[in-house]
């Protein structure tokens, strides 16, 4: 089998990473579609204008700090320390938990400063930072589950894998779930 | 990843160790080789035979409003005992049953037939076999693109037995009919059920999207640069990407639907006034702001439907003139332009609409300009089979009806485009005229021919020929004589999707054209029976395909074994030396892409 492989296919971009990035410029895509309707909305009339909770800013802080201990447990993978990458990814999943929670936290405060945010009377400005929040909020949830999987993974003493194919493409996936965040984050401040 | 690690990586547990050959024994059951397979080759006949069974209750559906239009005076008491009084009462479709009809046609043709059916089918089972690779990039992920799709096609199918009837807003799900349940019956569990087939559907194309993108950028065999690609590879490729980046913003879409719904939200709804209902709730939606999200999608979609057709016939077309085709690079870099324009042209969908007209002569232009690439493919196909020395099997005939078709609808495209006539001619039969041409029937064309070129690759056996001449005579004069009147009725103003014209006093003179239409339509549809029966007799006693490569044709996928095992190549994979359409090329009849280019051979 490795015999088959010629030198130049191992240059080439792993299969599966490459799937992730063609993935990635899909998700992308819905959530152009989404701001895109939010700025055409926003433009007529009948807009509410409200500030995001303070607890947003808390989550994207998180979900910064979560992308650090990515990086580190892929690191550690790389480097052989099972145990500092087992901590990390442990970690990592842990900081998504806590952004789903703030982020909880946020839609609570919008709802007892009186901002109703489905239902009659619900404007769609607050119903657009529910839908696209809690949109980016599965797409985190993916991640989480991924994280656990690969904690899963590595625990159970049968398989022993070396290879970083699988960490990687979870680790871009939650970087890019950081990255989708932070955007989406300064679109909802800038832009209301 | 090399190709061998990525066929058996699903099997890499059980066989700890294996070398370099492929032909060891797998275990194959009923159900891992026919039901959830994972060979490209087999996923690509399920998506076929699905899209076949579509086909089929789709092109019923369109019979049974034909009857409507047809013959609004006629009474068929039979019809009730088949279909129930919800459909057909005294003896006639009822207006609800005409609406789901039409909307439910529109939608299984666009997405279920000449989507799933036709990229699904053709990527699936041309990627691997002309690029070169024993399977998809994940062989499992196109697996459950299929299942995906199936148990799409289960919901949509269970919305026709609702009580309340299927959908019935049109296939282009505007809101409020689609939005508000009590708009009319098919918005109620009929519509619930539209949006998770649809949802499903997505989720399937974008699983399939992804995976023929990456085989075709990833698992290209030796030698086979990307300008080396038969226009096939390149035109599902395209499509791909066009489907990656545009169904995720009909999602978002859908999802916003999904929350007016179901969640009280005023995206799309606001406090207009509903028959029966009073004024709604809802503040401050906007019912357009669907249509920008649908047509992103909708315009790509129609182009989805399209490339692939027009790379089968790019390649048919070649390969059946024994000539090579006209100008290779041109056409990659139309299909490259006609994928780029698809995404800034969605408003012309919407020129009445109110949008504003400055913003609408932009369009105007941009949709003109998709006429570019549209001739440079009409010139070079005409150009490839000019002078050639042309064997008109079945697949050609189809290949050379989709070039017809495509002109005939293509030039309607550009009448519409205008936005000054359009406001004349929009939501009328002209439109439905032009992109059943340019789309329905000439997707459908190159469907045909694909699947008469390829049948001897999928099965081993050959169709039948008289029952396919009988097919393409019937089946392309019959689609002029239904769709071109059509034009005539839309310039007089005919509106579409109406239930009856015959006590319209403006339409009443095109009750015996309608029911011309409407019996052309019949006599077409029961020529496509003629089809399906060929398809399927002839996969247990067709003739037996004795040649390894019976069209004497170039691509990689006629240097595998007459019927492939799983892994395509038993050996190695060939390796390519040069493009595929080396036709007639220094006296020689046909130069296969596998053979080295010679010391004294000339370039093309
Ligand atoms: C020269 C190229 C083309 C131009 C300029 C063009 C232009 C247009 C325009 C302006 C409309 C809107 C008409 C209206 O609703 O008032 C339209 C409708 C449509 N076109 Fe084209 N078209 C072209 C080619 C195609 C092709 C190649 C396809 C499909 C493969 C296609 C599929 C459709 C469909 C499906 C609709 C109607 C959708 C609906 O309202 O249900 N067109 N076209
Ligand atoms: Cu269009």
């Amino acid at each position: 089998m490795m015999t088959a492989m010629s030198t130049n296919e191992q240059k080439r971009i792993h299969p599966h990473k490459f799937t992730l990035w063609v993935g990635i410029g899909s998700i992308c895509m819905m959530f152009a579609g989404l701001t895109s309707a939010y700025i055409v909305k926003r433009n007529q009339s009948n807009w509410l204008e409200f500030d995001l909770p303070v607890s947003f800013w808390y989550s994207s802080f998180v979900i910064l700090l979560s992308s650090v201990f990515m990086h580190l447990s892929v690191k550690s993978f790389k480097a052989r320390e099972i145990s500092r990458y087992k901590m990390f990814i442990t970690l990592t999943a842990s900081l998504g938990l806590v952004f789903a929670l703030l982020q909880w936290i946020g839609f609570t405060a919008l709802g007892n400063h009186g901002i109703q945010l489905l239902g009659q009377g619900s404007n769609p400005a607050a119903s657009f930072l529910v839908v696209i929040v809690c949109l980016h909020l599965l797409h985190v949830a993916g991640g989480v589950i991924a994280l656990l999987v690969m904690l899963i993974k590595a625990y159970s003493s049968r398989s022993k894998n070396y290879s970083s194919v699988s960490i990687e493409v979870v680790s871009t996936y939650w970087h890019f779930v950081d990255v989708l965040w932070i955007y989406l984050f300064i679109f909802l401040n800038w832009i209301k | 990843m090399s190709n061998e690690a990525v066929l058996h990586a699903h099997e890499a547990a059980v066989h700890q160790v294996h070398g370099d050959h492929h032909e060891h024994h797998h275990h194959e059951t009923f159900i891992t080789k026919y039901v959830f397979s994972m060979d490209h080759k087999m996923i690509a006949k399920q998506f076929l035979i699905t899209g076949m069974v579509w086909a089929v209750l789709g092109g019923l559906m369109s019979v049974l409003f034909r009857i409507q239009l047809g013959y609004p005076d006629a009474h068929f008491p039979w019809l009730q005992d088949i279909l129930g009084k919800w459909w057909v009462q005294d003896g006639r479709i009822t207006p609800q049953a005409y609406y789901a009809l039409v909307t439910t046609h529109g939608t299984v043709l666009v997405f279920f037939v000449l989507t799933a059916g036709l990229s699904g089918t053709f990527a699936n089972f041309l990627i691997p076999l002309q690029v070169g690779a024993r399977d998809m990039a994940s062989p499992f992920m196109n697996m459950l693109s299929y299942w995906f799709f199936f148990t799409a096609s289960l919901v949509m199918l269970s919305s026709m037995f609702v009580e309340t009837g299927p959908f019935s807003g049109g296939w282009t799900a505007y809101p409020p009919l689609s939005a508000l349940g009590d708009a009319s019956p098919g918005s109620k569990t009929g519509m619930d059920l539209w949006l998770i087939a649809m949802a499903l559907f997505v989720i399937s194309s974008l699983l399939g999207g992804l995976n023929y993108i990456a085989t075709v950028l990833n698992m290209r065999t030796k030698g086979m640069s990307m300008t080396r690609m038969p226009l096939t590879i390149w035109a599902l490729f395209f499509t791909a990407v066009l489907g990656v980046l545009s169904f995720p913003v009909l999602f978002s879409g859908f999802i916003l639907l999904i929350f007016d719904r179901n969640f009280g939200t005023s995206f799309y709804l606001s406090d207009i006034f509903v028959n029966g209902v009073g004024a709604l709730p809802n503040e401050g939606g906007s019912a357009i702001l669907y249509q920008h999200l649908f047509w992103f999608l909708g315009h790509p979609e129609v182009y989805i439907i399209l490339l692939p057709a027009m790379g089968m016939v790019s390649e048919i077309l070649s390969t059946n003139a024994r000539k090579p085709i006209f100008g290779y690079m041109a056409m990659i870099g139309s299909l490259f332009a006609i994928a780029v324009l698809a995404f800034l042209v969605w408003a012309h969908h919407m020129f009445v609409t109110g949008l504003n007209p400055f913003l609408g002569s932009i369009f105007v232009l941009l949709t003109l300009l998709i006429a570019v690439p549209s001739a440079i493919k009409v010139f070079n196909w005409l150009t490839t089979i000019w002078r050639g020395n042309i064997r008109f099997t079945p697949g050609m005939l189809f290949a050379i009806g989709f070039v017809s078709l495509f002109i005939s609808g293509g030039l309607t495209g550009i009448w519409l485009g205008n936005s000054a006539l359009d406001i004349h001619l929009h939501d009328t039969y002209f439109v439905i005229a032009h992109f059943h041409i340019v789309m329905g029937v000439a997707s459908m064309f190159g469907m045909f021919a694909g699947i008469y070129h390829w049948f001897p690759k999928m099965y081993g056996r050959y169709l039948n020929n008289t029952l396919a001449y009988i097919h393409f005579w019937v089946t392309i004069a019959g689609a002029y004589m239904i769709f071109w009147p059509m034009h005539y009725e839309g310039l007089a103003g005919m509106p579409r999707r109406y239930y009856d014209y015959s006590i319209w006093e403006s339409f009443k003179q095109f009750a015996d054209l309608n029911r011309f239409i409407s019996t052309i339509a019949i006599i077409v549809f029961a020529t496509q029976l003629l089809f399906l029966f060929n398809f399927f007799y002839s996969i247990f006693k067709g003739r037996k395909v004795t040649q390894q490569n019976p069209w004497n044709s170039n691509t990689l996928e006629w240097t595998t074994p007459i019927r492939p095992g799983h892994g395509n190549w038993p050996g190695e994979i060939p390796e390519v030396h040069r493009w595929a359409y080396d036709y007639g090329k220094d006296g020689r009849d046909f130069i296969p892409q596998t053979e080295p280019i010679g010391a004294d051979e000339s370039h093309h």
